[in-house]
């Protein structure tokens, strides 16, 4: 048994939270690049131009990417053999939460209910937290903060299996062109196909955390991943004004089904696909 | 790209019909930021017959809710919010005589009809492109509204702010027109 103290994750919570907002992964940045070399807009090139410049300032001046900085997921992989030392692993992640959107100059941008009170709880807290029990005695936290203009494009169809792979790509591409122009493209999109409902959005969360140059290593999930990539960027969507460059990368997680089910769920992620990592 | 066209507010009704979807223009002068919130508790207050904190004629709205400001600055990160969440509320506050709005993202018909009607033109920020943006951002003021933090109405000195017209005064629609000849399937 290993101790972890809960100040520890809350210190590298809130660090964390604050490199996730200011420096975009190097994998993005890239793929924004090859973007910008191959997009045939005049507009789009003004466009990519902009977005690339803006991940420069954002990285070298220590300032939030985009002004949305996001409803902060975490995702936990915690070994069976950590012992949490000091309070409850919850408290300690969102404590970090707090004091990293608050010393970091981060937007708070949660309400405490969603309905008929909608307050700012002003410190970011509650986090979204997805704890995965894993063999070992390490900790492993990403802080994956997720905009709202992106998550208000996402969509779930549940499909038959008689749709298979062709209605699932189908199922990916009505998601795509209902949000068009408005998720901030060019996007990441992140898929989850099999498991329930809830489990296939999960999985399409977690898909968003895929590096854009690496590939599906199930080449069953490798074409589809590339069939839609080549789709996507044909719907003329572009980098927001129209053009080549809609999506960076397209990623699928499946997992095991029911025999009557085939979920497809498709988080939108746009340009701003910020996580950052840490392992205790 | 062809040469950006210079605005410098308020924006007069004349001027704004004379911008066209697909045009660059650098922005300069007072706009006003206000989103969601500022937006619903400004329509609820013209719906009691009481008056709004700022006389909105001529004047540019911009959907934001920006970072704080680090200590020095006059304003965090400042990239455009969708703007159709605001629609339900927009044919209410063009009345009110804004002549421009600056935000992303696609409008509803209606909203599109009043921006004829009033001589309204939508502009486009880039999203996401908001360390950039806040560049161009020189002072920031809340003038109403401080409980709503980041979604308090504000007003913000701007120089050269950079954006495109996507609908213009006779309802062309810059999304479709660049999306056009890239369009496949």
């Amino acid at each position: 048994m290993r101790n972890i103290k809960t100040e520890e994750i809350t210190e590298v919570v809130a660090q964390l939270c604050k490199e996730a907002a200011y420096y975009l992964p190097d994998d993005v940045y890239e793929a924004l690049k090859k973007g910008r070399a191959t997009e045939k807009s005049p507009v789009g090139c003004d466009v990519l131009d902009q977005i690339i410049k803006n991940a420069e300032i954002a990285k070298a001046e220590d300032r939030p990417y985009c002004q949305d900085t996001g409803l902060t997921i975490v995702f936990v992989e915690i070994g069976q053999e950590v012992h949490i030392e000091g309070g409850l692993m919850e408290d300690a992640i969102n404590d970090g939460i707090a004091k990293g959107y608050t010393e970091g100059y981060l937007r708070k941008s949660v309400v405490g209910e969603p309905l008929f009170n909608r307050v700012n709880t002003k410190d970011n807290t509650p986090g979204v937290i997805y704890t995965q029990l894993v063999a070992g005695d390490k900790l492993k936290i990403t802080v994956a903060p997720k905009g709202f203009g992106s998550e208000n494009n996402s969509g779930l169809e549940m499909l038959v299996p008689a749709e298979g792979v062709e209605g699932v790509k189908a199922a990916v591409m009505r998601i795509i062109k209902h949000a068009d122009c408005n998720p901030c493209p060019p996007m990441v999109v992140g898929i989850g196909v099999g498991g329930t409902m809830d489990k296939a959005a999960y999985m399409s969360k977690k898909a968003l955390l895929h590096r854009c140059d690496e590939h599906n290593p199930d080449p069953n999930y490798a074409k589809p991943e590339k069939d839609l990539f080549e789709m996507i960027n044909k719907t003329g969507i572009g980098p927001q004004l129209g053009g080549t460059t809609t999506t960076l990368a397209v990623h699928v997680e499946w997992g095991p089904t029911h025999i009557a089910g085939l979920p497809v769920a498709v988080t939108i992620c746009c340009h701003a696909c910020r996580h950052a990592s840490r392992t205790l | 790209m062809a040469e950006k066209i210079r605005i410098q507010t308020p924006l007069t009704e004349e001027m704004s019909r004379k911008l066209k979807a697909g045009d660059s223009v650098l922005i300069s002068g007072i706009i006003y930021s206000a989103r969601d919130a500022a937006h619903k508790v400004m329509t609820e207050a013209l719906a009691r017959g009481e008056k709004l904190p700022i006389d909105w004629h001529n004047q540019i709205v911009y959907y934001l809710g920006p970072t704080p400001a680090k200590p020095g600055d006059p304003i965090g990160s400042a990239g455009p919010t969708t703007s159709g969440r605001m629609d339900a509320y927009t044919p209410t506050m063009l009345d009110q005589g804004i002549k421009g709005m600056i935000g992303k993202g696609s409008r509803k018909p209606e909203v599109v009809e009043s921006m004829k009607k009033n001589g309204t033109t939508y502009f486009a920020a880039v999203g996401g492109a908001a360390a950039l943006i806040a560049k161009s951002v020189k002072k920031y003021e809340v003038i109403a509204y401080p409980e709503l933090g980041p979604e308090a109405l504000a007003a913000l000195t701007v120089e050269d702010f950079p954006a495109i017209v996507v609908i213009d005064t006779e309802g062309n629609n810059f999304y479709e027109i660049g999306q056009k000849p890239y369009r496949e399937i």
